[in-house]
């Protein structure tokens, strides 16, 4: 503890010359917008060198002591604490000055995830928006963040989020009709879009009918149009899983949706079990019977 | 000259006493190997035949192996070459012969019958393919009849081919930090399940993809000791349908050799999918399915191209249930033919002895490779 104690009066002996120095020599504003200019006032007189030290970005100049140094917009652009120091051979005058985002937005970087999603989820989509300035910098101060969902019909749901510390979130839920969705995030006139596929969910049943084919060797199946349980058609490419039972044997086959529905045909089996599956959803039984 | 020298030209020297010697008194079986004479003994029994036979087929003596034959007359020599290794693209064309078995069925003063198994080592893994082989005595000779079955021929026709080709496009390396990505397919295990065998720890299950895209699937597992410290982790490999189309659903087997499960106390499962180009077709209807009780106990059937793109490459996954409906057992099998349009190639999987009492029913799923497409 008296360690500590004897550290801190040491550091303050040292820093209040600076402190001092920085009053007198230097005249730098406390705060400027990136991207704008600004001008730095030096007293004193005789040849010294200026130099502005930041986040990602040095500058030096050498300057007449007793001037006001000016530097044009778009000199010091990423936001950020900065010490100016002006140096001689003798003396090391310093002063500190923060460069802060544009106030204007002009760039969003937008997530929104998932990019495709079964539809009818509640809070199933989520957007995090990030506002930046012209120069890339994240705006802190809070800004207004509007997010729009709008499917192909012309539903849209929005919600209204206030930025913290520059970032903005928000859930949504997908809608009831499959398609691909417009996710759009808004600040001012700034908007970013991204695309978000609401898709179906599993079938709501599967529905199948079967008949002999014109031989007579085989049974042709044929499941009803697949839809999901808010109506959308289940998508071309799903699979769906025959199976024909008989006698101990069995024979299967996985067949794609072609334009809604899948068909194949089968061994015909007097007494054969005839079924349909797709993903863990159960069609319907036949027993089929030759007459 | 120092120490070093002399046994380097002693060591020399010893190589190049070793090397002519291995030049002018050659073993048989390196003979084999290098293309020369074969190690061909006298036909004067019938397995004496059948081995010569086996021997020329190794050495890929196609014409040696040919003249052999007592019904040679019946095929010609491509046509005996493309039964062995396949009229069309398949998993023997690129293999070679790895050793083969030879067994008596029956046999009398003129005739015997034989069986031959060859194993194929392919990229998959050793393919055992039996024949049996009628064997006659000619003069003081033994000759093999060669029971060469004959490609079936498919009707020259048009079949349609319309079926779905799913395309991916990632974003650009210059897109901007944020822009979305497309999403991983969804998939989800519907059923795992843990056994202790002899041989360690397997864990068997089934994986859906519920998604409405195609999925590059696999699944790894990790054993966790009593204190949650991972002790061991294995993925399926092989022993998964790689490619699921939507809804559909792959067996996956994962084995931990050498493991017990008493010193396990979790599983941590990861499911892994991503994005694939894919095409539906083709369909292969798997005909004719019989679960064959112990001894031998096996599923067997039928494979039925339905679509016109020829499969060079079958992969057969059966799936096997209690009667609780609980997986107890997933096995495969590689097919060695190509599937034709509309034609039936047989398959059998073997199952485990102890088990086959426990299985009341099976599923069976089917991935190919065509060439040029992707599994």
């Amino acid at each position: 503890m008296r360690r500590r104690l004897i550290s801190l009066v040491v550091a303050s002996l040292i820093a209040t010359p600076c402190l001092i120095a920085q009053d007198e020599a230097l005249q730098a504003p406390k705060s400027v917008a990136a991207g704008d200019g600004f001008a730095i006032q030096t007293t004193g007189t005789g040849k010294a060198a200026l130099y502005i030290v930041g986040p990602s970005q040095v500058l030096k100049c050498d300057v007449e002591r007793g001037q006001s140094i000016s530097f044009a917009p778009g000199t010091l652009h990423n936001a950020g604490h900065y010490l100016v120091i002006l140096k001689t051979d003798s003396s090391s005058d310093t002063s500190e000055m923060d460069v802060l985002p544009a106030s204007s937005p002009s760039e969003l970087s937008f997530l929104a995830r998932p990019s495709r999603l079964p539809v009818g989820l509640h809070d199933g989509i989520t957007g995090a928006v990030y506002v930046f300035d012209a120069y890339k910098n994240l705006i802190a101060a809070p800004e207004s963040v509007s997010f729009e969902l709008s499917n192909p019909s012309g539903v849209t749901q929005t919600h209204v989020v206030q930025t913290h510390n520059g970032a903005a979130l928000t859930a949504m839920d997908s809608t009831q009709q499959q398609g691909a969705d417009k996710f759009t995030a808004r600040v001012g006139d700034v908007t970013s879009t991204r695309i978000v596929g609401q898709v179906p969910g599993d079938p709501c049943g599967i529905k199948m009918s079967t008949k002999p084919s014109p031989s007579g060797q085989q049974i042709e199946l044929e499941t009803e149009p697949l839809r999901d349980c808010s109506g959308n058609a289940v998508p071309d490419g799903t699979i769906v899983t025959f199976t024909e039972t008989y006698a101990g044997a069995q024979t299967t086959a996985d067949v794609p949706l072609k334009r809604g529905i899948a068909q194949v045909a089968m061994p015909a089996h007097n007494g054969a079990m005839l079924s349909a599956a797709s993903g863990v959803v159960l069609g319907n039984q036949i027993h089929w019977e030759t007459h | 000259m120092n120490k070093g020298g002399l046994l380097a030209a002693f060591l020399m020297a010893a190589t190049v006493a070793l090397v002519i010697v291995g030049t002018i008194w050659p073993a048989p079986s390196a003979l084999a190997y290098a293309g020369g004479r074969h190690v061909f003994q006298s036909s004067a029994t019938p397995a004496d035949a059948v081995n010569n036979l086996g021997q020329a087929i190794q050495a890929k003596s196609w014409e040696k192996a040919y003249s052999s034959l007592a019904n040679k007359a019946q095929f010609t020599e491509p046509q005996f070459e493309h039964d062995l290794t396949g009229y069309y693209p398949s998993l023997l064309t690129y293999a070679t012969l790895d050793h083969f078995d030879v067994r008596p069925l029956h046999s009398s003063a003129d005739n015997a019958d034989m069986q031959i198994t060859l194993y194929w080592s392919t990229v998959v893994g050793l393919a055992p393919v039996s024949r049996d082989v009628h064997v006659t005595r000619n003069g003081d000779q033994w000759q093999v009849a060669w029971p060469v079955a004959k490609q079936p021929v498919v009707p020259p026709q048009v079949i349609p081919v319309n079926y779905l080709r799913w395309d991916v496009i990632y974003p650009g390396a210059g897109d901007d930090w944020g822009t979305q990505a497309v999403e991983a397919p969804h998939v989800r295990i519907v059923d795992m399940h843990p056994v202790q065998r002899a041989e360690g720890v397997v864990i068997m299950g089934e994986l859906l993809n519920e998604d409405v895209v195609p999925a590059y699937v696999s699944v790894s597992a990790t054993l966790l000791g009593k204190n949650q410290s991972p002790i061991a982790t294995e993925s399926s490999f092989d022993k998964i349908s790689h490619l699921l189309l939507p809804k559909q659903v792959t067996p996956f087997l994962i084995r931990f050799p050498d493991r017990s499960l008493s010193g396990v106390s979790s599983i941590r499962m990861s499911p892994f999918s991503t994005l694939i180009s894919a095409s539906a077709d083709p369909v292969i209807e798997i005909d004719n399915e019989h679960l064959n009780p112990a001894p031998d106990a096996s599923l067997t059937g039928q494979l039925i191209n339905q679509s016109g793109q020829i499969a060079n490459v079958a992969h057969v996954l059966g799936t096997f249930y209690d009667k609780s409906g609980q997986v107890v057992w997933v096995a495969d099998r590689y097919v060695d033919t190509a599937l034709l349009p509309q034609t039936p190639v047989p398959f059998s999987i073997h199952i485990p002895e102890d088990l086959a009492r426990t299985i009341s029913s099976q599923r069976t799923t089917v991935a190919t490779y065509s060439e040029g497409g992707a599994l």
